[in-house]
C-alpha cells in the first residue's frame, strides 16, 4: 500500500426515490375510507372478504369491485416484537408487527400493535384500531392497541 | 404527506411512497485524494500504467485492466471540449436549475474519460466540439466537494476537431 496513506473522507449520502403511487379503483376507496376512520375490504365471488382489498381475485384473477366495510377490531393471528425500532419504522418505541384478522374479514393484514410491552402480546388476542386525531388517508392513520 | 389530496372531501387517488436509503459513504484513498485536491482547486486524474489512458476523477484501479494506479497523479486543466450535450426541459426533484438548461459530457484537456456537468450558454450556441471552461465558486467557499465547480461556460477558442473527441461519444 501507499506510504502516504491518509484517512479516507466520509460523508452522509442519502439516496431517495420520491415515488407517488396511483391507487386505482379499489385502493382509492380503501384509503379514502381510512380518512373517515373506516376500513374496507373487497368481497370475492365465494363471499370471502379480503382486507386490505385487492383489485383481482388471487385464485381466479377475475376483477373485484364489491367493497364492504369491516370492523376496526379483530384478532392477532401472528406477531413479531420490535424491541428496538429503527428510525423509519412507524413508532419510536417498542411495538409489534402483527397479522390482524378484522371482524368481518377472512384474511389477516400486517399492521402495528402499540402494546407497550412484549408481555402484552399473545396470538389470539383481541385488538382494536386507535385512530389518529387527524386522519389523512394513510395506512398510518391508525395503529392497533389491545382491546 | 398526501398534498395531492388536500381537499378534505376529494377521493384519495394518489399516495406518496418515498423510499430513502441513508448511507455513510467512505470515499476511499483515491477519491479522498481527488477531493482534497479539488478543495485546493486542482483536478486530479490518474494514468493507467497499461495503456496510458487518463481517468478522471482519479480512482484506485483501472476499470479496464484491473491494475492499481498507485500514487502517480495527473493534474488536469479545467478547460475541456463538449463531447455531447442534452437540453433538459423536464423538471426533476432535487435539481433546482431553471428550465431549460444544458447538460454536457465534457472531456477535460488531458483526460480520457468524460465528466457530466451543466453548461451556461444559449441553447442555440451549444454544439459538439465547443470549448468550455469550469466556473468555480469563490475560493473561500471551496470544500472537498465537486460542487466547487458551479458549471461550465463557453470560451473563445476554435472548436475542437471531431477526431479529438470521437472515441468519447
Amino acid at each position: 500500500m501507499s506510504p502516504t496513506l491518509e484517512k479516507a473522507l466520509t460523508a452522509p449520502h442519502k439516496l431517495e426515490y420520491t415515488y407517488k403511487r396511483s391507487l386505482g379503483p379499489v385502493l382509492s376507496p380503501f384509503f379514502t375510507a381510512l380518512r373517515d376512520r373506516r376500513i374496507l375490504g373487497v368481497k370475492r365471488r365465494d363471499g370471502r372478504v379480503m382486507v386490505p382489498p385487492k383489485e383481482y381475485d388471487p385464485d381466479t384473477s377475475e376483477s373485484l369491485d364489491e367493497l364492504v366495510e369491516v370492523s376496526d377490531e379483530g384478532v392477532v393471528t401472528s406477531w413479531s416484537w420490535v424491541a428496538t425500532p429503527r428510525r423509519q419504522q412507524p413508532l419510536d418505541r417498542p411495538f409489534a408487527y402483527a397479522l390482524v384478522k378484522l371482524d368481518g374479514a377472512d384474511t389477516a393484514f400486517l399492521h402495528v400493535v402499540d402494546a407497550g410491552d412484549e408481555g402484552n402480546m399473545e396470538t389470539g388476542m383481541r385488538v382494536k384500531a386507535r385512530w389518529a386525531d387527524e386522519t389523512t388517508g394513510m395506512i398510518t392513520d391508525f395503529v392497533f392497541v389491545p382491546a | 404527506m398526501s398534498d395531492a389530496n388536500e381537499a378534505a372531501n376529494e377521493p384519495i387517488a394518489v399516495i406518496r411512497t418515498p423510499i430513502s436509503l441513508d448511507y455513510h459513504y467512505s470515499a476511499g484513498q483515491s477519491a479522498s485524494r481527488f477531493l482534497r485536491a479539488i478543495a485546493q482547486g486542482k483536478l486530479l486524474g490518474q494514468k493507467c500504467p497499461v495503456d496510458g489512458r487518463v481517468y478522471f476523477p482519479s480512482r484506485g484501479a483501472c476499470p479496464q485492466h484491473g491494475v492499481t494506479f498507485g500514487d502517480e497523479v495527473v493534474e488536469l486543466s479545467d478547460k475541456g471540449t463538449v463531447v455531447t450535450f442534452s437540453i433538459v426541459r423536464v423538471p426533476s426533484e432535487n435539481i433546482p436549475l431553471e428550465l431549460p438548461y444544458i447538460t454536457i459530457n465534457v472531456l477535460l484537456d488531458g483526460a480520457d474519460t468524460i465528466l457530466i456537468h451543466v453548461l451556461d450558454a444559449k441553447l442555440e450556441d451549444v454544439r459538439m466540439g465547443m470549448r468550455v471552461q469550469a466556473v468555480w465558486k469563490p475560493k473561500e467557499e471551496w470544500t472537498t466537494s465537486t460542487a466547487n465547480i458551479l458549471y461550465f461556460r463557453p470560451i473563445d477558442e476554435p472548436d475542437a476537431s471531431y477526431d479529438s473527441y470521437k472515441e468519447h461519444i
